[in-house]
């Protein structure tokens, strides 16, 4: 699993790519909470575009950073959940809980299309 | 008809194994895509608990997954040697966990994403998780 992280407005992006896991859940736990940690007074945008597995145990990690910043005012939102990911966290309820962003069935290539303005 | 066995010790790395050992039998099989990833979460689960219940997340338990493939589907069993489960119907409860930092999920995901899942546990001997998981569909690329 690697982490690659960058500061967007009121956001703090952080891209992971690997399977999110039992072995990648401590190390992604330990990341998250040093992050946002140094930046305060930013919410958390997890990107899961190159995050091709989730199982309870990357779950428990996203629900308990959820919990953690929502203690503090803060939010967090996911980004890039690919079909498959999505399905575990549909099943678990936690869209319910935290904003998520999809990836089209099909389309994953979509998410980095430019928004177009028309103007008449 | 194909069986493989896989036996390993009770480390997190090994949880990735089992599941390309899951989606690599699967994919012998008539299973699309989404379900090979589906079949990987379960089997993802079930190892999982192996390690982190089974053996107190020590890493010198063995884990051992036998999978079978059939013309109507995948049977996965995963065994440990472990402390057992002293209640089973309380623990395949959702949301139910001995631990507060986890979920309690994944007896729910092995229930949700297989056709069936039997649970043997002996407290103090260890653990049998056997779960099936059915072809509904003809993949049109299958040989
Ligand atoms: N192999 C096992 N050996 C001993 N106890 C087990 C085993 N598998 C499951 N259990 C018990 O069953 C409970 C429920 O398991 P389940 O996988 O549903 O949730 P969890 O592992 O606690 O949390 P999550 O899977 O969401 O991380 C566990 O908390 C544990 O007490
Ligand atoms: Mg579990």
């Amino acid at each position: 699993m690697t982490i690659v992280h960058a500061l967007e407005g009121r956001y703090l992006r952080v891209a992971v790519k690997g399977d999110l896991d039992l072995k990648t859940a401590i190390p992604l736990r330990e990341a998250l909470d040093k992050l946002t940690d140094r930046y305060r007074d930013r919410h958390l945008l997890l990107d899961l575009t190159e995050v091709g597995f989730v199982d309870s145990s990357g779950l428990g990690v996203i629900l308990g950073r959820h919990r953690r910043l929502m203690a503090q005012g803060r939010t967090i939102s996911l980004s890039g959940v690919r079909p498959s990911v999505k399905a575990v966290l549909e099943l678990a309820g936690i869209d319910s809980i935290i904003n998520i962003t999809h990836i089209a069935e099909g389309s994953e290539t979509r998410r980095n299309r430019p928004q177009t303005k028309t103007s008449t | 008809m194909n069986r493989v066995q896989l036996r390993f010790l009770s480390q997190a790395d090994n949880v990735g194994l089992a599941r390309l050992m899951a989606a690599g039998l699967a994919g012998q099989g008539n299973f699309t895509l989404p379900d090979i990833e589906e079949i990987k979460v379960a089997v993802s689960e079930a190892v999982s608990n192996a390690i982190i219940h089974g053996y107190d997340n020590r890493p010198d338990g063995w884990v051992e997954v036998v999978m079978e493939l059939d013309a109507q589907g995948l049977t996965v069993v995963v065994e440990d040697w472990g402390v057992g489960i002293e209640d089973v119907a309380q623990a395949r409860e959702p949301a139910f966990s001995d631990d507060p930092e986890r979920l309690g999920l994944g007896f729910v995901f092995m229930e949700s994403f297989m056709h069936g899942l039997e649970v043997a546990s002996t407290f103090g001997k260890g653990t049998r998780v056997r779960m099936r998981r059915l072809i509904t569909e003809i993949s049109h690329d299958a040989q």
